[in-house]
């Protein structure tokens, strides 16, 4: 089943590269193509057991692939890699029916996108770290050809600068992981065995040089300050779909990397490192709130806000990997890192394609030439002011369920830096009404009479999105189960 | 004469005979002819070579000449190499007078490359650098009324001759130093201690071989005859004497023990030659300069499995991996390179994926492969080269090439954007069907060999190096 669900949209993208049709037939194959993944992931998600005692990964599928070292085609899935697999194919589904400006070159669009959903979801579902490497890169070389070839102003400086960044970083990993896989005897890149094994515990400088490796690697993807710059450039280039799934769910490849690799297979390691983690990720929230807030640039002042919700993430991860903290803590502040990543992917996910909105119809990402939009664009505005709303934490709205989870589980464990992190809240809050009054309140600039609102598809796609935002805030206890099974386990509980 | 242990060599040599003496008495139209002629003589050397495969390693001719593993795979890599090159030929030289001769000169490069792989002899070290080199010289200018055709000869044959005599001056040391030339007895001689002689004869011959690996400090040559040979030549001259000499390198630095520092020696060329390939392309307009510069780089990557010979089982098999992964890389860059009738500006490359979309894609696959990503052979050939040189305790090795690597990834990418991302200005025009045979078929070997390493990997896991 897992397998199918890389493979059917991989094979999608090659199918669609060869065919010659009509542009908007390859619009919806490629999101009948691509909503497989989504329908099988959910029913998996039926399936998954999360009764005490079941096992870690389940709907396991191994093949070899290059058994002399210890490589194959391993799928499974945990509580974790099931909510933001699932999430991620939903807003690739959106991405792709999201209208898009492909500049008579639909079929390559449709392709490349296929292609990235296959290999993004391969790095959540993989149970094998070469498999998990090679899907990470090719990640990389999708999005680089999606916003070179479709992204606008200097994107090709930006789609290089893009690939380069984070090939450093996946170098990195690459060395890391060979670190990490040559300890075991015999070699072997399963997941579940290294898990289990443990191979570097007491090996302390290897340990150490290991975790640096995973560190700067995942550190450049999701992205922490200082490892962060290739990202505004990327985002502001980039197409508004694009942009979604960089958001969305490439950058959900760091931190979900770094809880499935350093932190479960390096428990002890992890744990020593966990408060200049912390720290780092505090920093990750300020710098990210208060930078975002000075952007004029509707997308630059999105994409930051990314950098300050990815450090709520990073924060919940380390103070969950503390040692001595209190389990029932630690599995709170995890589970919460999680929700975030589900939350933030459908929230940024939905704020993104906005901006995609905003760019096609007027080609202009300057906050200060906007104003009044309320008027002409009610649909526009109410999709914005709720997805501004969860964004920033509103109670009753994913982002809340999320971050209070996250902040519980950290003050149990450093408050002083929680307490800090929570300024962050604060400013966002800021960031995004001052924003929200400058896009729809005030004055109608003369030139934006003819603004239209969202179109049918666009209403649909967001509303699906913004949708899930409200039940999650509501109702999360289906989203919270899955997820507290893999976390419970994760944080040495039941 | 154990003659049948060099039946691979001599249908190669036997066919560049004939295909001389046949393209003197050929008409000029009917020149073309000797392009199948060569590839049948490859094919015949590709089957000898194939049932080498099977025997046991062992040393042959008074021990000059080694059938071990690794000579039979790297000729088998050099045959291949100039089974492509051979496709990629007759329409490039198709208005030229000399199209026979020139088939009958790749045919004794081949030959050249092939005497280097399996040399266990001083001696037979220098006639194999020679015959490579003045066959080099001679494919490099090719094109004699072009300036840059010749200009590249003209530097390819200087360094050479360089190199080549400091080759001839470091045997001569060697000779004197230990009274043999034979690499066994070498070996068994340069255990008793080092003179200080040695270390200074020793450099010498690698400098000699560096040569024809194009590593720092004889590397000079490569872009210039990248950009100035004619583009099948080319291909040819970046890939086969190269695997040659990576294999003889090895069987050289293998004879000497440690109280030689040969690994520091090495690591140092390494990085060297990496680093400067690397700078020397970042900034290039001009592609098969660029092309030229890379492929410097890369043999800075192959000498760390050098590096870290006989301290890890696996060295030998990822350098070989690594070996044919270029091969088939590079060449598919230079096919496309040949197909698109020589073009070299950088711009000129501009939107070659809306004009021809199966070049642009062979020429992403060739260059991602060169970079090393998954699941590209580049990828299994550059993670076996990291492995192996990790397990050896060289991990500072494999950061430097790392980093490397990222910055290579900028040159490659300064390529493929125009390509992919800008419209195309005029028509661009190609050479015809066998070259574009060629470039398939790389780029399909590209995308094969990574994804089905494993049969070839685990042939490779059992090669041996003699003596």
């Amino acid at each position: 089943m897992l397998t199918a669900t890389i493979l059917m949209p991989l094979l999608g993208a090659f199918a669609l590269a060869c065919t010659r049709l009509k542009e908007p037939t390859y619009r919806w194959l490629a999101c009948s193509v691509g909503s497989v993944p989504l329908v099988l992931l959910v029913a998996v998600w039926i399936g998954f057991d999360t009764s005490t005692g079941a096992s870690a990964f389940q709907y396991v599928v191994e093949y070899p692939w290059i058994p002399a070292l210890g490589i194959g085609w391993r799928m499974g899935v945990d509580g974790i890699a099931l909510t933001v697999a699932t999430m991620s194919a939903l807003l690739f589904v959106a991405a792709m029916a999201w209208p898009a400006d492909t500049r008579g070159r639909a079929r390559e669009y449709y392709a490349w996108f296929l292609f990235l959903e296959a290999v993004s979801l391969g790095v959540f579902l993989t149970l094998d770290l070469a498999l998990f490497y090679v899907f990470f890169d090719l990640s990389l070389v999708g999005l680089f050809f999606l916003i070179g070839r479709w992204g606008h102003g200097d994107a090709e400086r930006a789609a290089i600068k893009f690939f380069v960044y984070t090939f450093a970083g996946s170098l990195a990993i690459l060395l890391a992981i060979i670190g990490l896989v040559l300890v075991t005897d015999p070699l072997t890149f399963d997941m579940r065995t290294l898990i289990a094994d443990q191979p570097l515990a007491g090996m302390d400088l290897r340990a150490t040089l290991v975790l640096a490796g995973f560190i700067i690697g995942f550190g450049i993807k999701t992205p922490f300050v200082p490892l962060h710059t290739w990202l505004p450039p990327a985002h502001v280039n980039a197409p508004g779909p694009a942009s979604a799934v960089l958001a969305g769910v490439l950058l959900k490849m760091g931190t979900y990397g770094l809880i499935r690799i350093p932190y479960s297979m390096l428990g002890e390691t992890f744990g020593r490192y966990a408060f200049a983690l912390a720290v780092l990720a505090v920093i990750s929230i300020l710098w990210g709130a208060l930078v975002s807030m000075a952007q004029r640039d509707l997308k630059r002042r999105i994409a930051y806000t990314s950098v300050n919700h990815m450090g709520y993430v990073l924060l919940g991860i380390a103070a969950a990997a503390t040692i001595g903290g209190e389990q029932a803590a630690r599995q709170m502040a995890l589970t919460g890192a999680t929700v975030e990543m589900v939350a933030h992917g459908l929230i940024t996910g939905a704020l993104f394609l906005i901006c995609g909105a905003l760019w096609q119809r007027t080609g202009d990402y300057n906050l200060e030439h906007y104003g009044g939009l309320s008027q002409i664009a009610p649909n526009l505005t109410r999709f914005t002011i709720l997805a501004s709303f969860a964004s920033l934490g509103l109670p009753g709205l994913a982002g809340f369920v999320a971050e209070l989870q996250i902040f519980v589980g950290a003050f149990s464990v450093y408050p002083w830096l929680a307490a800090t992190a929570l300024l962050g809240i604060l400013i966002t809050a800021a960031l995004f009404l001052q924003m929200l009054q400058q896009l729809f309140f005030g004055a109608l600039p003369t030139d934006r009479g003819d603004f239209r609102d969202l179109a049918r598809v666009e209403i649909i796609t967001l509303a699906i999105l913004v949708l899930l935002i409200v039940i999650i805030g509501i109702y999360p206890n289906w989203l919270l189960t899955p997820i507290n099974s893999a976390t419970g386990l994760l944080t040495g509980g039941v | 004469m154990p003659v049948g242990d060099v039946l691979p060599e001599l249908s190669v040599l036997i066919s560049a005979v004939t295909l001389l003496l046949a393209a003197s008495f050929m008409r000029e139209r009917d020149q073309w002819l000797a392009a199948p002629g060569a590839l049948i003589g490859l094919t015949v050397a590709f089957a000898f070579c194939v049932a080498q495969l099977g025997e046991a390693p062992k040393l042959t001719f008074s021990g000059v000449w080694a059938l071990d593993g690794a000579s039979i795979w790297a000729r088998l890599i050099i045959l291949v190499a100039a089974a492509l090159s051979v496709l990629l030929t007759p329409e490039w030289l198709r208005q030229d007078r000399r199209h026979g001769e020139y088939y009958a000169v790749l045919m004794l490069g081949t030959l050249g490359a092939m005497l280097l792989a399996g040399a266990t002899d001083l001696m037979q070290l220098i006639i194999a650098v020679l015959l490579s080199s003045v066959t080099g010289y001679t494919l490099a200018a090719y094109h004699r009324n072009w300036p840059l055709s010749a200009e590249a000869g003209m530097k390819y044959f200087l360094v050479g001759a360089l190199a080549n005599a400091l080759l001839v001056l470091g045997v001569t040391l060697m000779f004197g130093l230990f009274a043999t030339t034979d690499y066994g007895e070498l070996a068994s001689r340069t255990k008793d201690g080092a003179q200080s002689m040695t270390l200074v004869a020793f450099s010498l011959v690698i400098v000699g071989v560096a040569f024809k690996l194009a590593a720092v400090p004889a590397h000079t040559w490569m872009p210039d005859v990248a950009e100035g040979a004619p583009p099948p030549a080319a291909a040819f001259l970046t890939i086969a004497p190269k695997v040659g000499a990576a294999i003889a390198l090895a069987r050289f630095v293998d004879l000497f023990p440690q109280d030689i520092p040969w690994r520091t020696v090495v690591a140092t060329i390494a990085i060297a030659t990496m680093s400067v390939g690397n700078l020397g392309a970042l900034g290039q307009n001009d592609v098969r300069r660029m092309l030229g510069w890379s492929s410097v780089s890369q043999s800075g990557y192959a000498l760390m499995a050098i590096t870290v010979l006989g301290l890890d089982p696996y060295a030998l098999p990822a350098l070989l991996f690594f070996l044919a992964s270029y091969a088939v890389a590079n060449l598919a860059a230079f096919g496309v390179v040949t197909q698109l009738r020589g073009r070299t500006n950088l711009d000129d490359y501009r939107g070659l994926a809306i004009a021809h979309p199966l070049l642009a894609a062979a020429l992403i696959l060739s260059f991602l492969s060169l970079v090393g990503i998954p699941p590209l052979a580049g990828f299994v050939g550059k993670l076996a080269l990291f492995v192996t040189t990790i397990e050896s305790g060289y991990a500072w090795l494999a950061v430097v090439a790392l980093i490397n690597t990222v910055v290579s990834l900028v040159y490659y990418l300064r390529v493929l954007a125009p390509v992919y991302f800008a419209e195309p200005a005029r028509p661009m025009h190609t050479l015809g069907y066998s070259a574009a045979a060629a470039v398939v078929l790389c780029a399909f070997f590209t995308v094969t060999l990574g994804g089905l390493a494993e049969p070839f990997w685990r042939m490779l896991a059992e090669t041996t190096l003699l003596p």
